[in-house]
């Protein structure tokens, strides 16, 4: 059964990248030298959507708070965001669309993935050495999200109303942005 | 007219569909995550040149264990995929590949100047295959071993993270841009 799920919600999420243009290193690159935000605008309304579902959804009972898995905060979040962006403006890949542009056939992609395969292999290398270090050290409690959610023992940041709502409002300020930003900025360019 | 046939999607139609999959996870399942898998396949081809790398193990909490630290780490999580890599994340990865692959047949494929290289980096860069390769790999490199420094990616941090409100989310993904964003503006000044 749940083999069947990673199947199916495995192609779904597969397809989508690749009509999305997700899988197109193009669309990134563009998107992320502002001359082409459409990407943009999918990806933020794409998040809206989701935590306006996930929060109703869970409000409503219907889903499972233990399906939920909030990551840890900590300071190598931050500077491995920093490495993976560089990565991400050079290549226009990042690990998800770098695999998916590489089934529909792109070389450049399978020579990203086997960077990446090397990659993560020095970081398994590296880990012994740096688990220890302050980069690990959590932050605001560790796996903290905006407000406390209902039948979950995530550290809240803000106390002042239920999780639930607070990411039913961070839901619809993703897609209140995802609508006003424009086609591109920076018109000037040539 | 736009339509569902077009790739890409409108903005609109492709952020609907993008987010009811990411509901459809964690309603079903769990959050998307995609960059753990790469640790999972460098484990299964470790431990197929060297079988002493992961081994079963009746007192650690996965029931098995590993001679690397990262695949030992919480209770020997990583080192179980890797000896059972008919688990539901790795099976995830390989199906998304696979609907990107039959999405990619039925719009006809892609162009074959386009295979090697996006019309963006050819209009920056040229067109020598080698400059491009070169560069993938390194940024291959660099987003794998940052993905994993950070614990999660794209699908991870920015998209399942956002979602959930979850801090580590928003710091991740101010990380990513902070860079991303200047770079793309440096490398990339001709559109293509």
């Amino acid at each position: 059964m749940t083999i069947t799920l990673a199947i199916l919600l495995g192609v779904a999420f597969g397809v989508t990248l690749d009509r999305i243009g997700a899988t197109n290193p193009g669309y990134i690159i563009r998107m992320l030298n502002l001359s082409n935000l459409h990407l943009m605008k999918t990806i933020l309304l794409g998040i809206g959507v989701a935590s306006i579902l996930m929060f109703g959804a869970l409000l409503l009972g219907l889903v499972d708070p233990g399906h939920l898995s909030v990551k840890a905060a900590y300071g190598g979040v931050f500077i491995g965001g920093l490495l993976l962006g560089l990565g991400f403006a050079v290549a226009g890949y990042c690990p998800g669309t770098g695999l998916t542009a590489l089934a529909t056939g792109r070389i450049d992609a399978l020579v990203f993935v086997i960077g990446g395969l090397v990659g993560a292999f020095a970081y398994m290398l590296t880990f012994g050495s740096i688990a220890e270090t302050a980069l690990f050290d959590k932050i605001a409690g560790g796996e903290a999200t905006l407000g406390p959610i209902s039948g979950t023992d995530y550290p809240a940041l803000f106390d002042v109303m239920s999780g639930e709502w607070l990411g039913m409002i961070a839901g619809v300020a993703f897609v209140a942005i995802a609508w006003v930003l424009p086609a591109r900025i920076d018109a000037a360019r040539k | 007219m736009t339509s569902w046939k077009q790739v890409p999607l409108s903005w609109k139609r492709g952020g609907l569909l993008l987010g009811l999959v990411f509901f459809a996870a964690v309603l079903l399942a769990k959050p998307i995550g995609v960059s753990t898998q790469f640790v999972i396949l460098d484990g299964i081809l470790w431990d197929a040149v060297d079988p002493t790398v992961v081994v079963p193990a009746e007192e650690a909490k996965s029931g098995y264990t590993s001679t690397n630290p990262y695949l030992d780490k919480s209770g020997g999580k990583y080192a179980k995929n890797v000896a059972n890599p008919l688990n539901y994340s790795f099976v995830f990865v390989i199906a998304m590949m696979g609907g990107a692959l039959i999405s990619a047949v039925f719009r006809g494929g892609v162009p074959r100047d386009e295979r090697t290289m996006p019309a963006v980096w050819r209009a920056n860069f040229g067109d020598a295959p080698w400059k491009r390769y070169l560069a993938a790999f390194g940024a291959g490199f660099l987003v794998l071993f940052g993905a994993r420094l950070a614990g999660g990616c794209t699908s991870g941090h920015m998209m399942s993270g956002m979602m959930q409100t979850a801090l580590s989310g928003y710091i991740f993904s101010a990380g990513a841009f902070l860079i991303a964003i200047p770079t793309a503006l440096y490398l990339f000044r001709k559109e293509g």
